[in-house]
């Protein structure tokens, strides 16, 4: 029985010295590993549409809570004014879900580039959502509080062809970038406000 | 100990060379030496579990008790691969990513759990270091042996730097499963040929 119990003491004792490691490293490797993982998954596409930008914005980022869900949002610093955000959106393309990230500026509401993150379209068809740029450059310049729309649904989009269903995810996924924004201005401007103070 | 900490460290390198010697860890030999530079990585992240559970498991062999000490070796080897597996997505996120759950499975690595149970448990720290070290060593080049082999034919390059030109058709047997097979196959049998007196 004796024995027993100094078996037992010996395997916990070795699982909580563990336990305890393993907490204190995943405590000061967290911070690092979340900038890695936003670096390496959006960071291309942030640096694309934030193109000119003085600062960094994976670095210069705000949390804001949105309806239970919790948004990055990334300031982009152009000519010394912080007046761009940049944040992730989401909408269904045709092989599922389809990541977008939508940069606009806060004084007058108006994108300054959009650009998909994660997708499964089809490659070469659907795909090029993310790498044809002159798809992507058709929202820029536009009020983000627009309803965009592909034009064969009667809207402003000129569709890539062979992908009507990826562009529609895209433009959904604008259109909801445009309803979190819509919310979410006035937490962001005061959030910034207070960044900066 | 009859042998000195020079000879222990040697000896993984050539006499006990893990792979090709004692035939142990084949499965992230066959599946992650691709690119040399996994290989590299994996060696690497496969030596430190190596060197720090050789360390801490011979500096508490008189501990352990010899009933539960597999029990005991597998959690301090699971908590340094845990601790390798967040140190790489903190500093090495891309490789993190090719890698993937091969560096979880360094738990379960003969290698590792081998060495613990045959040499560290019955070893002092230095001997046990040296024998971490040279064993270590010896997978991290059998690792990169075989993915040089393997990048250079398969992919036509060396490190992501193409060797031949723009005319060379990559052999891609090399870099699929089978060509894994073939070429440790072909190794071992090299190996084999060289160490017959």
């Amino acid at each position: 029985m004796r024995e027993m119990l100094r078996l037992f003491i010996a395997v916990v004792v070795f699982s909580c010295l563990s336990g305890g490691v393993l907490a204190a490293i995943q405590n000061v490797t967290k911070e690092r590993i979340e900038y890695q993982q936003l670096k390496f998954v959006k960071g291309p596409t942030i640096k694309n549409i934030m193109e000119g930008c003085s600062n960094d914005p994976l670095i210069d980022r705000l949390s804001i809570l949105d309806e239970a869900r919790e948004m990055h949002l990334f300031i982009g610093e152009f000519e010394g004014k912080r007046n761009t955000v940049a944040f992730e959106t989401f909408g269904k393309g045709f092989g599922g879900v389809m990541g977008v990230i939508v940069g606009v500026n806060l004084e007058n509401d108006e994108i300054i580039g959009v650009g998909v993150t994660t997708h499964s379209e089809t490659p070469g068809v659907g795909s090029k959502a993310k790498t044809d740029p002159d798809f992507a450059a058709q929202f820029k310049g536009l009020s983000i509080l627009d309803p965009f729309k592909v034009k064969t649904d009667g809207g402003q989009i000129d569709a890539l062809s062979g992908a009507t269903i990826s562009s529609r995810g895209v433009c959904g996924a604008v259109v909801e970038a445009g309803e979190i924004y819509k919310r979410l201005k006035p937490t962001i401007i005061e959030k910034m406000k207070e960044k900066q103070g | 100990m009859a042998k000195t900490a020079v000879q222990e460290f040697t000896k993984g390198l050539w006499a006990e060379i893990p792979p090709f010697r004692l035939v142990l860890g084949l499965c992230p030999i066959l599946a992650v030496t691709k690119t040399v530079e996994n290989g590299i990585g994996m060696g690497i992240a496969t030596t430190f579990v190596l060197i720090c559970s050789n360390i801490l498991i011979s500096l508490l062999r008189n501990v352990i008790p010899k009933k539960v000490r597999i029990a005991c070796f597998i959690v301090v080897i699971a908590t340094f691969v845990t601790v390798v597996e967040l140190i790489m997505q903190a500093f090495a996120y891309p490789l993190f990513l090719k890698l993937g759950i091969f560096i979880p499975l360094i738990v379960v690595n003969c290698i590792v759990l081998g060495r613990a149970e045959a040499f560290a448990a019955k070893n002092g720290v230095v001997a046990s270091l040296a024998d971490g070290l040279g064993i270590g060593l010896g997978y991290t080049l059998s690792l990169t042996a075989l993915a040089i082999v393997r990048e250079v034919l398969g992919n036509g390059t060396f490190y992501d730097i193409p060797v031949f030109g723009p005319t060379f058709e990559p052999f891609s047997f090399m870099v699929q499963a089978p060509g894994a097979f073939v070429c440790l196959g072909l190794m071992l049998c090299i190996m084999n040929m060289l160490g017959k007196k």
